[in-house]
């Protein structure tokens, strides 16, 4: 009996140990066998070789889309859909510069910049009608009737578009929005103030236009599945049942650019296990894969992999008054102190490890360029560097300004793995860098921390931001005194001025208002640490060697197919 | 029997709107809201799509609303997963695939456990019953992403016998979540098929029907195991429910378009109509389920009454 128990035992152990075993030794290969193939195949084809004769792309998508409406669209994928089978007045190009769509050519701007008058090109919706300057009146109508609840028309549209905001509060008609067809193929387009970043604002998926006709016919169903939609843009939409994990976008013959178009077809699948993402491009059935976490890792070094970066950045925020009592963060040698105080490089590169820059700047490297080409970025250069002897000297003058010797303060994050992470490795260095400080870190889902946000209750918040248009003016005016975003009790008289400048007199003087810009950043980073940046976010996906030209965007949609085409995969 | 089953209707009656009312203010204390970028926002801008799914009138309106909608059988609609779309139609399109690969899991599991348990009762204490133990123990010890990666890795990835994962290949991309999702009602059919054969084979009916001169299979298929399905049956009811019902885990892992990985969501982004909808759904597959386990509790013991069982 006793030996039985021992052998029972033991045929466990080593079932147990078999598959242990399997485990491991399957990551082994699995890497092995992917860099010969890939250097193999490499070799053969080089990028931008002839297109193949079979055009097809399949991706892979980490979302459902919640809706194909483009008013009520508010997310990513939808977005970015939304982009690749409909089109506004104008499309961010392979160089990501906004250059006209639907629109003829550049726009008549009236002198004091206020009128814009579009002239429409002859194009068509996927069933053949032809686009009118009406259309667009509709779209934009319906986006900022507060009938129609759309989150995006208001936020787009309030302060920009002439009485956007008085018609979503109700006040007004919805007529009484400044947009107006004049005839069939030509629109005007009545705006609050100069608006510099206009034409790229044209090119965000609230402003497409819609077919009046087809989208009252529809009524309710209009957008719950592909069949209810039409088109304009390089494809349709095709074989999306309106909650399924899956769809098709195939070239649309009608679209007025159908020439540049080469792809045939695009099969997109929603995966949302980054494991199962990564062996159905192994097996071949997938050919591009955003990597997360230790994906991220284990094939940083691969020649497959694609770098991209985003104009999304990451900073934490310093709440000057919390409860109605100043914060130890109302010091600005403190708030010095802590911006200083952590080694940003080493987060990018040990806990973040996907491709994310240090971030020593508010304003996105590679995201808003002027008329020269050159980088906002270029400007200012770095602001507030890792330098943990300098962040000792402001922690210590700070300390003896407030009159304490220990500070305890508390950094609110995310609940995600990497969030959990990142906040630890900051807690790690600030209390090892600054001598006295306690960092208490506080993770909750997201929903919370907006409401701790707006109650202003938390010392430190590890937030984000990402555009929603091309120009530094959607990162800086966030902290003027008594913005929604800027509730951290931070208030710079000269900050506002400039801001304010920028948004007034020198919008129509390019170069000036780019300088007040870069001078109001440097007063709310270098000057007044009010917020410290941490990094800019990066991505890392592998995609195959035959896939070419897919073009990735800093805001509204994150990607466009028009100009993508397969070679070398026969 | 028919005066009993309309009792028992009229108490999950009850118990569907105590749930009902439950999860409709437990889910209101949930932090966080269903407009997908209220950070963006201003309070203004956040009101107007709030009154566009009425969610600015007060709770107790708001309540009233949902339990009055619900008695005509309308679920309303999602505020946030896929806006618009009637909460209905949402669960419907996605019951299928989980209660296809739950319903071929819970059968091969279930069979299997059954064969294994039985197996190891009567050939106790061999390699037959130590091997059907640790397949068991192993089944239920592995947690099923742990499993269902390993089958997608091997049997999909490298031996390319079965699709890697979507669901696209009809029958063929059921098998591999549908193998994820019977280890578990495998092992817990096998265990307790085992247990308690062994118990009934040792009682003394066992005994008698033996000096009787039945023969082996007879006292094993018609004594042993219909006493040893009583416990099981009991286990076996809830866990059909939950695995029909969709795993979150087999689901995401196989990229399956089901309802356990999109309720799941549905609570992560506050989407309150499919929250409500899909719990009511999830009830009511529950309680008519306890109701089959209890009919069948008669079926198979007829030793175990149920009140009012006078027809």
């Amino acid at each position: 009996m006793k030996n039985s128990k021992i052998l029972w035992l033991l045929g466990l152990v080593l079932v147990l140990s078999a598959f242990l075993a399997a485990c491991g030794g399957g990551d082994d290969t699995d890497t092995g066998t992917e860099n010969t193939d890939t250097e193999g195949t490499e070799d053969a084809e080089g990028n931008g070789g002839e297109p193949d004769s079979v055009q097809e792309l399949n991706l892979i998508e980490g979302a459902e889309i919640p809706s194909m409406d483009s008013s009520i669209a508010e997310d990513a994928v939808a977005f970015n859909i939304l982009n690749n089978v409909n089109e506004g007045l104008f499309r961010l190009n392979q160089e990501n510069i906004a250059e006209p769509a639907l629109a003829e050519s550049e726009p008549e701007i009236s002198e004091d910049g206020l009128t814009y008058t579009f002239k429409l090109r002859d194009a068509n919706w996927s069933d053949g009608t032809p686009i009118t300057a009406n259309d667009f009146v509709y779209a934009w109508q319906r986006a900022i009737d507060p009938e129609t609840g759309s989150p995006y028309g208001p936020y787009m549209m309030a302060g920009t578009i002439k009485n956007a905001k008085e018609v979503s509060e109700g006040d007004m008609e919805v007529s009484e929005l400044g947009i107006t067809a004049e005839d069939d193929k030509t629109l005007v387009v009545e705006l609050e103030r100069p608006t510099p970043y206009f034409m790229s604002l044209m090119a965000f998926g609230t402003f497409y236009p819609l077919n009046e006709e087809f989208v009252t016919e529809q009524g309710d169903d209009y957008a719950s599945n592909s069949e209810t939609i039409l088109y304009n843009g390089p494809f349709t939409l095709t074989n999306w049942d309106g909650t399924g994990l899956t769809w098709t976008m195939e070239k649309n013959a009608e679209y007025w650019d159908a020439e540049t178009v080469q792809l045939e077809t695009v099969n997109v699948d929603v995966v949302k296990e980054t494991s199962t993402a990564v062996n159905l491009y192994q097996s071949g059935e997938k050919d591009r894969v955003g990597l997360s976490g230790e994906f991220a890792m284990q094939y940083a070094e691969d020649p497959e992999v694609v770098k991209e970066l985003e104009p999304t950045l990451f900073y934490l925020k310093f709440n000057q008054e919390r409860n109605g009592e100043e914060t130890p963060l109302a010091n600005e040698n403190i708030r010095k102190a802590i911006a200083t105080g952590f080694n940003k490089q080493d987060l990018v590169d040990v806990v973040l490890a996907n491709g994310s820059l240090p971030a020593n700047y508010l304003v996105p490297t590679d995201f808003t360029f002027n008329e020269a080409g050159e980088d906002f970025r270029d400007i200012n250069g770095d602001m507030l560097s890792f330098n943990a002897e300098e962040a000792k000297t402001y922690w210590e003058k700070g300390l003896e300004e407030i009159g304490e010797t220990e500070v305890t303060l508390e950094l609110l994050g995310g609940d995600s793995e990497l969030a959990g992470k990142m906040d630890a490795y900051l807690k790690e260095q600030l209390e090892t860098n600054l001598e006295g400080l306690t960092v208490n870190l506080k993770a909750v889902p997201f929903g919370v921390r907006l409401e701790l946000d707006e109650a202003q209750d938390y010392d430190i918040q590890n937030s984000g931001w990402g555009p929603d248009f091309q120009d530094p003016m959607t990162f800086i005016d966030l902290f003027v005194t008594g913005a929604s975003h800027n509730l951290m009790s931070y208030s710079n008289e000269e900050f506002d001025n400039l801001v304010e400048q920028a948004k007034g007199e020198l919008a129509q003087d390019a170069e000036g208002r780019w300088e007040a810009m870069a001078q109001a950043e440097k007063i709310l980073i270098e000057e007044d640490a009010a917020i410290a940046p941490i990094y800019q976010r990066g991505t890392m996906s592998l995609q195959k060697p035959y896939v070419n030209n897919i073009v990735k965007h800093p805001f509204g949609g994150d990607y466009s197919y028009k100009w993508a085409y397969i070679s070398g995969k026969e | 029997m028919a005066r009993y089953i309309g009792k028992r209707l009229i108490y999950m009656f009850i118990t569907l709107a105590l749930i009902a009312t439950f999860t409709f203010f437990l889910m209101k204390i949930l932090p966080g809201s269903p407009i997908a970028s209220a950070d963006k926002l201003s309070p203004e801008q956040r009101a107007v799509v709030e009154a566009r799914y009425g969610l600015d009138q007060p709770l107790p309106v708001q309540y009233f609303d949902y339990m009055f909608g619900l008695l005509q059988g309308d679920l309303g609609i999602s505020i946030n997963q896929f806006k618009g779309a009637n909460v209905t139609d949402v669960i419907l399109s996605r019951m299928g695939p989980s209660a296809q690969i739950g319903f071929q899991g819970m059968l091969l599991g279930t069979v299997l456990g059954i064969l294994f348990g039985m197996v190891a009762a009567l050939r106790q204490n061999t390699w037959v019953d130590y091997g059907s133990t640790i397949v068991a123990i192993i089944g239920i010890s592995i947690p099923s992403f742990v499993f269902a990666s390993m089958l997608q890795y091997w049997l999909g990835l490298k031996l390319d016998l079965f699709p890697v994962a979507l669901w696209k290949d009809g029958f063929m991309s059921s098998v591999l979540p549908s193998i994820a999702l019977a280890m578990f009602p495998l092992a817990t059919a096998a265990r307790f098929i085992r247990t308690e054969m062994i118990e009934v084979l040792g009682s003394d009916y066992i005994t008698l029907a033996k000096a009787k001169g039945a023969s082996g299979s007879e006292i094993a298929f018609k004594h042993a195991f219909r006493n040893a399905l009583i416990p099981l049956i009991t286990v076996l009811g809830p866990m059909a429910v939950s695995i029909l019902t969709g795993s979150l885990v087999v689901e995401q892992i196989f990229a399956i378009p089901g309802i356990g990985e999109q309720f799941v969501k549905s609570i992560m982004v506050n989407d309150f109509s499919i929250i409500m909808g899909t719990t009511i759904f999830f009830s009511v597959f529950l309680i008519v389920i306890i109701l089959v386990v209890d009919i069948l509790y008669g079926v198979i013991d007829p030793r175990i009454r149920l009140s009012g069982g006078k027809s």
